[in-house]
């Protein structure tokens, strides 16, 4: 609203920085390419190597469009999350929903040999975990919210969202017991992190549902600032609050339980991107924190990309590990800087 | 002072409010009959634990009613769909809000939700009534400040603001000047008044400053342990209510200068 000029400034230098990120993103990797021949691929023709085609268009350019959905989308889930539950601390992976999502994929992967053969079959599916993983966060947000409304007290949320980590924590580890070790080690390479395993048709897919979280989150902004003056206040502004509410957390549990899903919990974007962008920006106003969260998560997700695969090298390192590395000292530096988390 | 012609905007009938949980009625208080006039400063005032706050958070629908109506603008609040309701009441309230790193300006533009579109885009006239209600309550100059920067009186002005862009005909304020000094306390009440001459808004509140309300109130509501009474603060003098308000073992009120006094 205030000086919309100084605004659209930053969304521009942004913009290009994202732009530039995505290229070099693409650009890195263990096989060298050309910059020309990046170029080239993305824009359609022909490069010095067929594989190198190949390579780009597969590989990197889905891994790359992945990451901006990841880093957007849970950067926004973590900003609706934390006004909703007014609390500088909330995020998707705070309240459990990451935990939910682990639990509905511990059951598929771990539970099949429960189960029984029959559902082997279908179980095993990349289908199955996505689905498993969306009702398992789901869920869990949902029984937080309903907490949430017996309990006012905030901290109280977060340290129940926290015993909803240790339950599914430990339910998993009973699951694992009796898992076989391909099991084990399948799930555990899902609780890795990964945004190289997407094929187009995956992508699409996981598009779709991000696009209907991010449609709900964008029809959300003005409850949003409304939900800035307190609930109280929300309710004589005439806002019907148990349907925003709602709203807000199918919105969060559709963009952080289709990531979880489709790339594994990746820590610590959901939590540290809202209060990066509410330094840089400097506001509370949902209009203006939506757009910026996107771009910045998108930013720091690629970034974080880049680093995971050690350019030149023929390592992969877990992207979860890079992303606590990098946002956990993000949040501490915050702390310290500013001393009190306003927003 | 009052006048049978003036337009009636709050009006309640034999009301009696209180909590009803499952198996226990607990009454607060019953036979609440008031009516509150177009363009009247109304003050609320009562002892602690009274009822005064059950009675704000009743007739502003926070809570329900144990028996009797309330009426705005002669239509049973109830019947009030909650956005409709946002444009006939505004509210202060004690708690703090949330949100403290919005700036003034957009937290006074917060009340103007009602009115706006799904994203909440302002405007022109949403404009000039947002400025309207900033220099009605003299904060102009602090429209670019953030509310953690604020004082409690200047917070409590922006607050006052921010109910006045809701543009509705009854501001409902729950004890606007807890937490002031003797200055702002005199200066929120006279403000509140000008409102009231300036806008023909109603403003009720409730408070402790019985001898600020005694004089610059059109009205007041004393609530006391066996009646709720409504009259202007004359006609309550002579009638000797506040004599009633409190235990006499410590204070005593003094009809001449309409005050309390420590006793001796």
């Amino acid at each position: 609203m205030l000086n919309s000029k100084t605004y659209s400034f930053s969304f521009l230098v942004l913009l290009l920085i994202l732009l530039i990120c995505f290229f070099t993103n693409i650009s890195l990797g263990s096989v060298y390419i050309p910059f020309k021949d990046v170029f080239n691929s993305l824009i359609g023709s022909s490069t010095e190597q067929e594989t190198w085609l190949q390579i780009i268009q597969n590989y990197r350019l889905p891994k790359a469009l992945t990451a901006i959905l990841v880093g957007s989308g849970l950067g926004i889930s973590g900003l609706l999350m934390q006004t909703l539950f007014r609390n500088p601390l909330a995020g998707p992976f705070v309240l459990g929903i990451s935990s939910g999502a682990s639990l509905g994929v511990a059951l598929v992967i771990l539970g099949s040999s429960v189960f029984g053969g029959v559902f082997m079959a279908f179980l095993i599916s990349k289908w199955s975990i996505v689905i498993a993983a969306s009702l398992g966060s789901f869920l869990v947000l949902l029984a937080v919210l309903m907490v949430s409304i017996k309990v006012r007290d905030t901290m109280a949320i977060l340290i129940i969202g926290l015993m909803f980590a240790s339950i599914t924590a430990a339910i998993v580890s009973v699951l694992s017991y009796f898992g076989s070790a391909q099991q084990l080690q399948q799930y555990i390479f899902w609780g890795f992190g990964s945004l190289g395993n997407l094929s187009w048709d995956e992508l699409f897919v996981f598009f779709i549902i991000y696009c209907l979280g991010i449609t709900i989150s964008l029809a959300s902004v003005k409850s949003l600032n409304t939900l800035l003056l307190g609930e109280n206040y929300a309710k004589s502004l005439g806002l019907n609050i148990k349907r925003s509410r709602l709203a807000i957390i199918l919105s969060t549990s559709l963009l952080a339980g289709t990531i979880t899903a489709f790339t594994g919990p990746i820590a610590f974007i959901g939590l540290a991107i809202p209060h990066l962008t509410r330094q840089i920006f400097n506001t509370s106003n949902h209009k203006i924190l939506l757009p910026a969260v996107f771009l910045l998560g998108a930013i720091v997700m690629l970034i974080c990309d880049s680093i995971a695969q050690v350019p030149n090298s023929d390592y992969t390192l877990p992207i979860n590990a890079i992303t606590s590395l990098v946002g956990a000292p993000v949040v501490i530096w915050l702390l310290v800087r500013k001393r009190k988390m306003v927003f | 002072m009052t006048n049978k012609n003036q337009h009636i905007i709050l009006k309640t009938e034999d009301l009696s409010i209180g909590y009803q949980s499952k198996k226990v009625r607990t009454l607060v208080a019953s036979n609440i009959n008031i009516e509150l006039h177009k363009g009247e400063l109304v003050g609320l005032v009562g002892g602690n634990g009274i009822g005064k706050s059950t009675l704000l958070r009743t007739i502003t629908n926070v809570q329900d009613a144990l028996s009797g109506a309330i009426f705005i603008n002669g239509k049973p609040i109830k019947k009030y769909p909650a956005l409709d309701l946002a444009k006939v009441l505004s509210l202060v309230l004690t708690e703090q809000m949330m949100s403290k790193n919005l700036s003034v300006f957009e937290l006074v533009a917060l009340g103007r939700q009602p009115y706006t579109n799904w994203v909440g885009n302002l405007s022109e006239n949403d404009m000039a009534i947002i400025n309207n209600a900033l220099s009605q309550t003299n904060i102009v100059d602090l429209k670019q400040k953030r509310c953690f920067e604020l004082s409690d009186g200047q917070l409590q002005k922006v607050m006052i603001a921010r109910a006045l862009a809701q543009d509705t005909d009854l501001i409902i304020l729950d004890e606007p000047t807890t937490h002031l000094d003797m200055y702002h306390k005199a200066y929120i009440l006279k403000l509140l008044q000008k409102l009231t001459k300036e806008t023909g808004k109603t403003i009720l509140f409730s408070s402790h400053e019985i001898d600020l309300a005694i004089q610059l109130c059109d009205k007041l509501i004393v609530m006391s342990s066996n009646q709720v009474v409504s009259d202007t603060p004359c006609h309550l003098i002579s009638k000797g209510v506040f004599e009633t308000l409190f235990p006499k073992d410590l204070i005593a009120f003094d009809e001449k200068t309409g005050s309390f006094r420590v006793k001796k």
